[in-house]
């Protein structure tokens, strides 16, 4: 079964449908595509590893997943939590089978070695982007803007595969997210969201609308909807 | 794993409770929805899933014939499992049973046998020689807080719903071929538990799972209605943070009314 290709008017390049695929599903078939994110060969078929949507690019095949534990890569930005602190860093759980650490360095100021928690404690929020995975864990740092010590606010976990809708094109429904409540939110590609206000109901409004944009992952023109939606509750 | 309950949320979420209010839009004292389904599985004797809200938690009973403890010859047994699946909750790992994997069993345990709704000494084939066993198995599937009360609905569910299994010529139960006779259960008696969590100042009901971690302390009740007196069978406190006598008193006075609504939910299914 190859991908449907449908042209779209007014564009040179064929638009590739994406489809749903379940794991076991063969994708296409033919030594002429490669196998790529969320798939694998299987003799001469290229078969779905993942439940998600399949998706063609030139003889790549891959498959954007649906569901399923978030799995960290170099560049990510991840929203973890201080679970203990050592001589020269602070260990970070990042919702992920092993941990994060932030080094010492990575502070924007001079911290005395013997008072590491006055930066950050144990409890502490922080986002950061993952420089860099080893066999010994994952590093973490604050290099880039954003970046840093969540202060105050609450942080609530969506699934980490729905996190590019919360964004959205070009940060699209993020940013009506903030204009219309208010909040300033900070996103995880661990799945992890933190909003902050000084209101509480302009917290709690922002939390529910990324609920609702997380659990309608089908759904098409979801930043128009949002929109009537934030007009309709104001 | 699931990463844990951070200062920020813990914080927000005290603010949030002392004005009486929740991330879900309850209210400190609201139970969410709680749904009864029976006979889940056909390989026990009764069985019942519950769902309260997300969580969601599997009861089974099973009875086999044993000898009876020493200490009890003229008495059936009562033995209560319950496993932390890692199925159930990113927080739960397979291995040795961690504290919560502990609590959960021996709390549900605790409040169907000390409310004497089984009349154990009803399940006597021969005194000190063959009784009957039964086994109440506690599976959660979901864990989305407040377990323990939503596998104390489950087991009595399940317990009323339960058939003897009949007896062999050989002396062994007959799975095969159940009767139609119920456990012999006092039928007034309906134990169900309720558990107060408390942040901050603030208690609350049925908490969701980022609000049971975020709970400094709790207290769990079993208890049943004798006429139009409460009775409490079993508590069981836990957490390092004390609860004043204030807030015992308006516990004792909650743990009532939540009793009421929990058994009008129950009472059409059970």
């Amino acid at each position: 079964m190859a991908i449907k290709k449908i042209s779209v008017a007014g564009s040179e390049e064929p638009h590739k449908k994406r489809y749903v695929v379940v794991p076991g599903e063969t994708i296409v078939s033919g030594e002429d595509y490669l196998p790529s994110d969320g798939t694998r060969r299987q003799g001469v078929d290229i078969v779905a590893a993942r439940y998600g949507l399949a998706e063609e690019a030139g003889m790549v095949i891959r498959v954007i997943s649906l569901t399923g534990a978030f799995v960290p890569r170099r560049g990510n930005q991840v929203i973890g939590r201080v679970s203990n602190i050592t001589l020269n860093g602070w260990v970070i759980d990042i919702d992920w089978a092993s941990n994060g650490f932030l080094p010492i360095d990575e502070s924007p100021h001079f911290i005395n070695k013997n008072e590491m928690d006055q930066f950050l404690a144990i409890g502490d929020m922080i986002v950061a982007k993952i420089m860099g995975i080893t066999a010994r864990g994952i590093d973490l740092g604050f290099d880039g803007p954003g970046l840093g010590k969540l202060e105050g606010g609450f942080a609530f976990k969506v699934s980490s595969n729905r996190t590019p809708r919360v964004i959205g094109r070009e940060g699209s429904m993020i940013n009506l997210i903030k204009e219309n409540t208010k909040c300033d939110v900070a996103v995880g590609q661990n799945g992890w969201i933190w909003v902050y206000s000084e209101n509480m109901d302009d917290m709690l409004k922002a939390r529910k609308a990324v609920e609702m944009i997380t659990e309608k992952p089908f759904v098409e023109g979801l930043t128009e909807k949002m929109e009537q939606w934030f007009q309709e509750t104001k | 794993m699931g990463m844990g309950i951070s200062k920020n949320t813990q914080e927000a979420m005290k603010t949030l409770l002392e004005q009486g209010k929740r991330f879900d839009g309850r209210k400190c004292v609201d139970y969410r929805d709680i749904s009864v389904t029976y006979n889940v599985s056909n390989a026990a004797e009764g069985s019942a899933r519950v769902m309260m809200g997300k969580t969601e938690v599997i009861a089974g009973v099973k009875l086999t014939l044993d000898k009876p403890y020493p200490d009890s010859p003229d008495k059936g047994n009562l033995m209560v499992s319950g496993d932390l699946l890692p199925l159930a909750s990113p927080r739960y790992e397979v291995g040795p049973p961690k504290f919560d994997a502990i609590e959960l069993p021996r709390l549900v345990d605790r409040s169907i046998r000390e409310s004497h709704v089984i009349e154990l000494d009803k399940l006597v084939v021969k005194a000190g020689e063959k009784v009957w066993t039964v086994i109440i198995d506690i599976y959660p599937i979901n864990d989305d807080g407040n377990l323990v009360d939503a596998a104390v609905c489950a087991a009595i569910a399940a317990l009323r719903q339960a058939k003897m299994p009949g007896i062999t010529e050989a002396g062994f139960p007959d799975y095969k071929n159940r009767t139609k006779q119920g456990l012999p259960l006092a039928k007034e008696v309906i134990p169900l538990s309720v558990t107060i969590f408390k942040l901050g100042n603030a208690l609350f009901v049925d908490p969701t799972r980022e609000e049971a971690e975020a709970a400094e302390v709790k207290c769990n009740f079993g208890l049943t209605k004798q006429g139009k007196k409460y009775m409490v069978h079993s508590t069981q406190k836990t957490g390092a943070k004390p609860f004043t006598q204030k807030e015992l008193e308006t516990s004792a006075v909650l743990i009532g009314e939540k009793y009421d609504e929990l058994y009008d939910k129950l009472k059409k299914v059970l």
